[in-house]
């Protein structure tokens, strides 16, 4: 319980303290510190739950298990990081004059409250409160995805908005339909809502309004996932927000979103008996992989294209869960920590690109190796790693999730192959321009922080050639408790 | 019919009939007045329900209701639209009576959307969830014809205000630790778009959404 506490009283502490403080020219630090601090009390909470395994909290409030615990852990830990490296950015860019001492505090504030968001979503037991933490992590971001005021970054934020706002709108009345099935079994008030006590009576629940709820959970968390086709505000709040932001909405929004999804496929799935929520979700899963392989040749902003290289690996994952199996959701759930990792030392190497050329189309970025070397080969590994190139951990997930598409699903196989083939062009052609070649890109003012990047890549690679026992044992129980 | 049943269709029928004034009424002030007209039907219907089953906690969610919906926002809206120095802007709206046949259209829909739903639904108010729905579809539809971002907002918090009667109707509402919840990231939400409003005047130089499609795949 105490751990609990911590790790959601400390981004929440941090943001108050934040947003009076943020505008000093310290607040990175002290920005980072709490990061870390939550860090640290997520480490504990994960120990605790290794050694006692699934516990609930707080009168049932909060649920713990191996599923959400691991992802406490790398929203943690993705959180620290991307506040080292949002320190030397910032800094850069209120050099040179993008940002004002008022959008620090702004941008340092909901920082932390964003993190907050991320992890009550993850903790939370009562399916409302899931859906309250999604939207406020919705509101977190919408002024940080506006911060620079350009007209394009204002456009970015109200689609981002009213996108998402729609969209989880449709999760809340999947949420209002699960209430009410559940309601019949549990009574109303409290307990009706709570993930546990539906887990333990699924086998029971209304098998009409189940499916129907699905769908509009679906629809609702799938909007954040950036499932196609409703993925319009994802390339756009990327490309026109702080780079920091494009690392967290890339490597943590995106995965909580997901295990929204996943926790309510786990209660329909018990529910209807039937693979109905699974074929859903490889459908929805399947149209991302393709339609954003296709859309990522046709991109000119370096942002951008990684942002369509996200909804690629999301549409991956999704289709993993939908398979379902052990093998699959082990896989999906090892390609949700190494994408998340992967993408974003992805974006802080290009967010500190973009600051030395000054422009994020990628015509303009040019022989990135010359003029800083740790830069340029941070991309070219980073892309490397993200397009499932051995040994890095990418290929291990996409592996295994090929592999059991074959034997499943053997129909999708030869789809998923030419749309992770497409893929593998678009972004390799154009990653090798950035990389090699002349270039006229300026030194930064700050020194940029390239530790979290290879940090980051390490893990990765560390995650393709060897996967330690508990991690791989903490996967397989996660796995089960999915199925 | 019992009369607190009658008095819950005739709370529905008004709701029905604010949601579609608000799909043809083209000043900005007269939406809000709408939208704290719907709020105050909220407020009352949860009272309605509230007596006639004696489920307490309907209570405190319709004081929460009245607060927030009735006066608090409409009050935050208001404040907004003359700092903006939109309080007298009329929305061209094209072609209303089609508008309003669309709407028709979704309502029919609703119902056959609700049908099986409600059969199960066990609650002296199943019969206005086909309502809930219709006023779900029918913000949607007003947030698609409209141009300028104010009446867009208010499309948006009304559709809040259908999901909020859904939740009524099919189970009598959320526990109230969620709605608690729902109704803090209403606020929150409302309070962020004031200030991104600013934001959207500064570069736009008005609130006009037609100016918003810079960003398309084509061109980049």
């Amino acid at each position: 319980m105490t751990e609990i506490l911590f790790l959601l009283g400390l981004p929440l502490a941090g943001c108050v303290v934040l947003l009076i403080f943020g505008a000093h020219p310290r607040a990175a630090v002290l920005n980072v510190a709490f990061s870390l601090a939550a860090f640290v009390a997520a480490g504990f909470l994960t120990t605790r739950v290794v050694e006692v395994g699934s516990l609930l909290a707080a009168d049932e409030l909060f649920f713990v298990d191996s599923f959400n615990v691991f992802l406490v852990a790398l929203t943690a830990f993705v959180a620290f990081t991307t506040a080292l490296f949002s320190r030397p950015y910032m800094m850069n860019e209120r050099t040179h004059g993008r940002v004002t001492a008022m959008m620090m505090r702004l941008y340092h504030g909901m920082y932390q409250l964003f993190i907050f968001t991320m992890l009550l979503a993850l903790l939370a037991n009562n399916m409302g409160v899931l859906w309250v933490a999604m939207e406020a992590a919705t509101l977190s971001t919408v002024l940080l995805v506006s911060l620079y005021r350009t007209p394009k970054s204002i456009e970015a934020a109200w689609k981002y908005f009213i996108l998402c706002g729609v969209g989880i709108a449709q999760a809340l009345f999947g949420t209002i339909l699960l209430y009410f099935a559940a309601e019949k079994l549990l009574g109303a008030g409290g307990t009706a809502l709570l993930w546990t006590h539906l887990n333990a009576v699924k086998g029971e629940l209304e098998p009409t309004v189940l499916s129907l709820a699905f769908v509009f959970l679906l629809v609702g968390y799938g909007t954040k996932v950036g499932l196609v086709p409703l993925h319009n505000w994802l390339p756009d709040a990327h490309a026109e927000g702080p780079t920091p932001m494009s690392a967290v909405l890339s490597g943590l929004l995106l995965n909580v979103a997901l295990y929204a999804v996943v926790r309510c496929k786990v209660l329909v799935e018990g529910a209807l008996g039937n693979n109905f929520a699974g074929n859903l979700m490889m459908g929805f899963g399947l149209l991302s992989v393709v339609i954003a392989a296709f859309f990522l040749s046709r991109q000119r902003d370096v942002k951008r294209m990684f942002a369509y290289s996200s909804i690629e690996h999301m549409g991956l994952m999704t289709f993993a869960f939908g398979m379902g199996g052990a093998v699959a959701t082990f896989a999906g759930l090892l390609h949700m920590t190494v994408h998340s990792l992967t993408k974003s030392a992805i974006f802080f190497v290009v967010g500190h690109a973009v600051q030395k050329t000054g422009s994020q189309v990628m015509d303009d970025i040019r022989g990135l190796v010359v003029t800083n070397p740790t830069i340029g080969w941070g991309l070219m590994l980073g892309s490397l790693a993200i397009l499932g190139i051995p040994p890095f951990g990418v290929f291990a997930s996409e592996f295994l999730i090929l592999t059991t598409a074959m034997q499943q699903q053997p129909w999708a196989t030869p789809i998923l192959l030419v749309a992770l083939g497409v893929a593998f062009a678009a972004i390799f052609a154009r990653v090798q321009s950035m990389v090699f070649g002349e270039t006229t890109a300026k030194r930064l003012p700050h020194a940029p922080a390239l530790l979290p990047v290879f940090l980051h890549l390490a893990i990765v690679l560390m995650l393709g050639l060897y996967i330690p026992p508990y991690l791989a044992e903490w996967y397989r129980q996660a796995a089960q408790l999915i199925g | 019919m019992s009369l607190s049943a009658q008095l819950i269709n005739l709370m529905a029928a008004l709701l029905l009939l604010i949601a579609f004034a608000m799909l043809s009424q083209r000043r900005i002030l007269s939406l809000i007045h709408l939208y704290a007209w719907q709020g105050v039907v909220l407020a009352t219907n949860n009272i309605v329900i509230g007596y006639s089953t004696g489920q307490t906690h309907l209570y405190y969610s319709a004081l929460l209701t009245f607060a927030l919906k009735a006066i608090l926002l409409p009050w935050i809206l208001h404040r907004l639209i003359v700092r903006l120095n939109i309080r007298w802007d009329v929305e061209t709206l094209i072609n209303i009576p089609a508008t309003m046949l669309v709407g028709i259209a979704l309502v029919v829909f609703a119902f056959n959307l609700a049908l099986p739903i409600s059969q199960l639904a066990g609650t002296i108010t199943r019969s206005t969830l086909g309502i809930a729905i219709a006023i779900v579809l029918l913000s949607f539809l007003m947030m698609i014809t409209r141009r300028k971002a104010v009446p867009q907002v208010i499309g948006f918090l009304a559709l809040e205000n259908g999901l909020f009667f859904a939740a009524t109707s099919a189970t009598y509402g959320m526990p109230l630790a969620v709605e608690l919840g729902i109704a803090l990231d209403v606020l929150v939400g409302v309070l962020i778009l004031g200030i991104f409003f600013f934001q959207v005047r500064e570069a736009f130089d008005s609130l006009d959404l037609r100016h918003m499609e810079k960003l398309k795949e084509t061109d980049q």
